[in-house]
């Protein structure tokens, strides 16, 4: 038991991590709602009860899993790149915009026009590893203020230069249909952006277990001076990882556009960037764990709305908890001592046995 | 019989990575005596100490200290009480003066804001002259060698009325002429009426100085008595078990031509420091040339400029004729130099991941290793289980994370992955710091094989025994420099080394260069 208990530690503290958060939930709908039994039902069992409810968490989870595994693969190489906003709304604007002036059969232009965003995250990341590679200056900090650059870059060349002036909001021209994900459970928004998620974390799975440049990537991430030594070129590690999160952000970017709104509607962030470390932390930068953890994160914010919209607990209720879960996880101490104590029990059991 | 003023008991002390440091051992220490206690590197001496000083908390057993039972939750409480500790690595602010670095913490003061240097160095003189220890209170510490700046910690220490001053390996960092400086002036402590414990593993210091001594082995006390008859061979069996070879290695029987040649090298650090001034010298196949030196004389820089880990201002590397300047860490390996690094957690393991994940990283991108960017994992375990067994690293699985295994067996992951790499010349950089005796004795055997087979090794060590015993030529750095060259290691002893590794004496234009 003990032996299996310091095995999963880290998973093992996450889902206390998630229990503690749930519990802390239920707490605050006692405290706040007036009829705590309905609201909790509504919390917990109303994302599940119906199809558009269920589908809804698959919908959502894919901009999250794109993020997280973009995420992921920069902090595997110990980079701490905030960029994944940044990257996934100018690769969504200007891909809309490629899409949208552009005019070809679907089969070259669904591909081209990821491959387009998909590189102009890529260039849009590539910035801060360069920045970061040459002179030392911390992604995190660059990436972050890049990520406003990048928001009214593309608020600038969607509202001027592909603006739908029919529409009567602020958004851009419809993507033509040749440059959509079609929609292929009737009833639901399911299109092929949330296979694309999943494969993408099928393949950043592989890439960083399974292939030498994703070995690369890990010894770098777990000693940069050990990588070095043993003859890894660090610096393009740095910023082979930031211009694949550009990439797969952007990707992801495009693919909401392609899949479910038709064309770029946002006019402020859409946070999909930040939901992708929330899900990287939890996921504990592992890209399958990160498809689970974006799916959970996608039930709570369903769960949230659905609160919000026929009980009377806000949906921001959410942001509690998923503040609480990450604090929990990220804090290195949390349950350190319960882990000492069974660390120190299996040491005098070893050393009994001998 | 003198009274104890120190006894602990049944200390019982686990890391947080389930590591036993200290398994119910029991010292106690007389008042105004000089206690040894000894152990190989890893035995727990260090743990103890810090358990006593409180820097480290403790899960079982008691400390009486003056008949009074004491847990210190840190040093303060320690100093407090009377108990000094001078750190195996000092802790002095290189850029205050002596006596700024000795009132530390206690600073008077010129009315109630400002610091009174003049008192400083008042209460630095008086405590000077009160334990008879010699130091200039107005230097600044980066200036004094490693000698006085010790002084200065032990005089720290007493400044803040320590009754027991505790010594964490004090003579590793030495030469023999300032060993024996300190010798003596442990001695005038104890006339001082002071108690001194005195961590070691080399036997002949404890045979020279200890009255009483507590041997630790495999994180046990195995004895605590006086020193009356012990001498060094029955200290040695008591420390590891069985007895040990101290003899020098047979010297080498084939030795050809230069390998590795190294001519006016030069470099100057980060901080404008200028490590090395212009350092010749070869390696020739078959042979292990030691580097003998205080720690911190340009060796380090040497081996990570030949390793490619950092660019020399001026100078040629050699290996077999082909050039290593401005190499990738990657191509001076391909050529052919393999490296243990001095810092092994630093450079030579990435502790949160796998032995073979550390095995493979000088050549996970070769042929065999994968196909097209596909990394063999079959393949990887398959090699890395030889080279568990190869070098007897103890572990159940080759997926262990290295940062659960010792020490030793750490270091022997590094080993098996430098020596296996089939090189032409191994710089070997403190290859044994920190390992327990048995991995020491395979190291030291694996390098002799390497030498046998015909390969170069440089050895750089802070251990004299280790340099003295396994080199057939020797060359003495100091100050950026070599001031020595002795091309017959067999007749050197110790003591000839030391005028030459503080810069007393030194041989004209000497250089590690052979005449071919």
């Amino acid at each position: 038991m003990d032996k299996w208990i310091l095995k999963y530690f880290t998973l093992i503290r996450v889902m206390i991590a998630l229990i503690i958060g749930v519990a802390v939930t239920i707490l605050m709908i006692y405290l706040i709602s007036e009829y705590p039994g309905e609201s909790l039902k509504y919390f917990f069992t109303g994302p599940l009860v119906s199809k558009g409810r269920l589908f809804n968490i698959l919908e959502m989870a894919a901009p999250m899993i794109f993020c997280g595994v973009a995420i992921a693969l920069s902090f595997q190489a110990d980079q701490f790149n905030l960029g994944a906003e940044g990257s996934f709304i100018i690769a969504a604007a200007v891909g809309t915009a490629f899409a949208v002036s552009t005019n070809m059969p679907a089969f070259i232009h669904i591909p081209l026009v990821l491959l387009v965003a998909g590189a102009t995250g890529a260039a849009w990341s590539l910035i801060p590893g360069i920045l970061k590679a040459k002179w030392k200056a911390s992604e995190l900090v660059s990436s972050l203020m890049m990520n406003y650059v990048a928001l009214y870059l593309s608020l600038f060349l969607i509202n001027s230069y592909f603006r739908d002036l029919d529409a009567g909001f602020l958004v851009s021209l419809r993507l033509p249909e040749t440059a959509l994900f079609t929609q292929f459970l009737p009833g639901t928004r399911m299109h092929f952006g949330i296979i694309l998620a999943v494969i993408a974390a099928l393949a950043a799975y592989y890439f960083l277990y399974h292939t030498t440049s994703g070995y690369e990537f890990r010894q770098t991430g777990y000693n940069k001076q050990f990588a070095r030594f043993g003859g890894i070129n660090i610096i393009k590690v740095i910023i082979m990882s930031q211009v694949l999160l550009g990439f797969v952000a952007g990707v992801g970017g495009v693919s909401e556009v392609m899949g479910i709104h038709g064309r770029f509607l946002w006019q402020g962030f859409p946070n999909y960037g930040w939901d992708g470390i929330i899900v990287a932390i939890i996921g504990r930068s592992h890209p399958i764990l990160i498809i689970f953890s974006s799916l959970l994160l996608a039930y709570l914010r369903v769960g949230g709305q659905v609160l919000n919209l026929m009980g009377d607990v806000p949906a921001e209720l959410v942001n509690v908890i998923q503040s609480l879960i990450i604090l929990l996880i990220t804090a290195e101490a949390f349950l350190g001592q319960w882990k000492y104590r069974i660390t120190r029990r299996q040491a005098e059991k070893e050393e009994a046995a001998k | 019989m003198k009274d104890n003023i120190l006894e602990m008991k049944d200390i019982f002390k686990v890391y947080p990575e389930g590591v036993i440091a200290n398994r119910n051992v029991s010292m106690d220490v007389q008042e105004n005596s000089i206690h040894a206690l000894v152990g190989e590197n890893g035995a727990g001496k260090s743990t103890l100490m810090k358990v006593l000083f409180g820097i480290t908390p403790f899960q079982g057993g008691s400390i009486v200290y003056k008949g009074k039972e004491v847990s210190f939750s840190n040093p303060r409480e320690a100093i407090a009480a009377g108990i000094g500790m001078v750190h195996q690595h000092l802790m002095l602010a290189p850029d205050l003066s002596v006596a700024e670095n000795l009132i530390l913490g206690m600073e008077p003061k010129k009315g109630k804001l400002f610091f009174d240097g003049d008192t400083a160095i008042k209460i630095c003189r008086e405590a000077s002259e009160k334990f008879g220890l010699a130091v200039p209170p107005e230097k600044k510490i980066k200036d004094l060698p490693i000698g006085v700046r010790q002084r200065v910690e032990i005089l720290k220490a007493l400044a803040r009325n320590a009754e027991i001053l505790i010594l964490d390996e004090p003579t590793a960092v030495l030469t023999p002429q300032e060993t024996e400086v300190l010798f003596k002036t442990l001695d005038g402590l104890k006339k001082n009426g002071k108690t001194i414990i005195f961590i070691t593993h080399k036997l002949s210091e404890v045979t020279r100085v200890a009255d009483r001594i507590t041997v630790m082995r495999d994180a046990k006390a195995i004895t605590t008595r006086g020193m009356e008859g012990l001498d060094e061979d029955k200290i040695a069996s008591l420390m590891v078990g069985r007895d040990i070879s101290t003899k020098r290695i047979t010297p080498p029987k084939n030795i050809g031509a230069a390998k590795l040649s190294v001519r006016n090298l030069r470099y100057t650090d980060e901080d404008g420091v200028e490590a090395l001034k212009g350092v010749n010298l070869d390696i020739r196949a078959g042979e292990i040339l030691g580097i003998a030196g205080v720690e911190g004389n340009g060796q380090s820089e040497l081996a990570e400029i030949i390793a490619g880990l950092i660019e020399p201002d001026s100078g040629t590397i050699t290996l077999d004729g082909k050039s290593l300047l401005h190499c990738t860490p990657r191509q001076v390996r391909e050529l052919g130099i393999a490296h243990i690094p001095e810092d092994r957690m630093k450079n030579g393991v990435a502790e949160a991941t796998t032995i073979e994940e550390n095995l493979i990283v000088d050549r996970y991108y070769k042929k065999e290793y994968n196909t097209r960017g596909k990394l063999h994992w079959n393949f990887i375990t398959e090699k890395s289980k030889e080279l568990i067994a190869q070098f007897n690293i103890l572990t159940k699985n080759s997926k262990t994370n290295v940062g659960f295994l010792s020490g030793g067996n750490i270091q022997k992951v590094v080993v098996a992955r430098e020596l296996s790499s089939n090189p032409e010349v191994i710089i070997a950089s403190q290859p044994t710091r920190g390992v327990d005796i048995g991995s020491e004795e395979l190291i030291h055997n694996l390098l002799k094989a390497a030498r046998d087979e015909g390969k170069g090794v440089f050895l750089i060590s802070a251990d004299l025994d280790e340099v003295l015993k396994l080199s057939n030529r020797v060359v003495v750095f100091y100050n950026g420099q070599i001031t020595a060259h002795f091309e017959d290691a067999s007749t050197v002893r110790d003591v000839d080394l030391g005028p030459y590794m503080l810069g007393l004496k030194k041989e004209e234009a000497a250089s590690g260069q052979m005449d071919s």
